[in-house]
């Protein structure tokens, strides 16, 4: 009886053993996965509190790289509460996550205004500004969109339109995942923990 | 018809479209709000209104405008996602269907709320007055909640 059940249970085995690899080499990600198709993080600009800072400063970090303006009532805020939420729910191993939030309206989002804006959703959310040539840049090398529209109003006020992505990089700055508006923050706390649980 | 009647019978015509008019404007409109809430954010930025606006009545009722004493400006607006791209549009006008309701809520419709006349923070209420193409008028007070809220 034995002899005969053993190979079954060996078959069992191998193939538990196959598949637990399997899931450790590739793990299910929920977000979209665009490891190779996309450019490593890189970038030179101002952070929030006025200091020039570069990709460099945030290797280490699994770092969400999001793409608003201030001026940007509903959804830019709506995509800052999802992670804000997030990084609550995934607790003390958040601080080895950065999200950046970098404008496409620097003309009205100077240091200050984007230091409040950022801080009122979460203490781990740094704002970017630059030139408009370095802001160009950055959009383009992750194929993001802006474009100032026209005025709406006799105050002179204007929206602009923007890619709404989510951009996840890991600790070594290669781009990994891509998150939208449309993402669960089930779906996004569920990657980020295996991203940050890779290094550690 | 003497001068004197023929005044008479303006003055009368008069009060009474005035009577009509005012009976119009303060008629209790067919439409309640529930959840009304502002997100607040720093720097006297512009922010976002919310509410769920439900229509009691057996026809459709559409709400023309939105104005605020606490604002310069208050517009009805709705967030679009397309392609990945977001963009804002106006809205010239919202109907809420009989016995229905329509949602102003994050990613959607909203009320864009901007040029504050004093600063608003959280904690604090905000009237706000809808308008409807019947004339009617409903004031709702919003309540003010930390930008980094997730609903009222």
């Amino acid at each position: 009886m034995s002899f005969c059940r053993s190979p079954v249970r060996w078959l069992l085995a191998v193939t538990a053993i196959v598949l637990l690899a399997g899931c450790a080499a590739h793990p299910q990600w929920q977000l979209d996965d665009v490891q190779g198709h996309l450019p490593d993080l890189k970038f030179s600009m101002t952070n929030d509190l006025g200091q020039p800072v570069t990709a460099a400063d945030y290797r280490g970090k699994v770092v969400l790289l999001y793409f608003g303006y201030t001026h940007c009532p509903d959804v830019c805020p709506l995509t800052l509460v999802h992670l804000h939420t997030v990084l609550q729910k995934m607790g003390k191993a958040a601080d080895a996550v950065r999200v950046l939030f970098v404008t496409v309206d620097p003309a009205r989002d100077t240091v200050p205004v984007l230091h409040q804006y950022v801080t009122a959703f979460d203490p781990r959310i740094v704002g970017l500004t630059g030139t408009q040539d370095a802001i160009a840049q950055l959009a383009k090398r992750y194929r993001s969109f802006y474009k100032p529209e026209t005025p709406n109003d006799k105050a002179g006020d204007y929206d602009v339109t923007h890619s709404s992505a989510i951009y996840v990089f890991d600790q070594q700055g290669h781009a990994r995942l891509l998150a939208t508006p449309g993402s669960s923050n089930d779906e996004i706390l569920h990657d980020l923990d295996i991203l940050v649980g890779q290094s550690s | 018809m003497s001068l004197a009647l023929r005044n008479m019978f303006r003055t009368t015509v008069g009060a009474c479209l005035l009577a009509a008019s005012i009976a119009a404007m303060s008629a209790t409109p067919s439409v309640h709000v529930e959840q009304a809430w502002i997100r607040w954010l720093p720097a006297n930025l512009p922010a976002a209104g919310y509410a769920t606006i439900v229509n009691d009545s057996d026809g459709v009722q559409r709400l023309t405008g939105v104005s605020s004493p606490a604002y310069g400006s208050v517009m009805l607006h709705r967030s679009r996602l397309a392609q990945g791209d977001s963009t804002m549009e106006m809205v010239d006008h919202l109907d809420i269907p009989a016995h229905g309701s329509v949602k102003l809520a994050p990613g959607g419709y909203h009320l864009m709320l901007s040029h504050a006349k004093q600063p608003v923070k959280p904690g604090d209420k905000v009237p706000m007055r809808l308008h409807f193409a019947d004339g009617s008028l409903l004031q709702v007070d919003f309540s003010v909640r930390p930008a980094n809220a997730s609903g009222p």
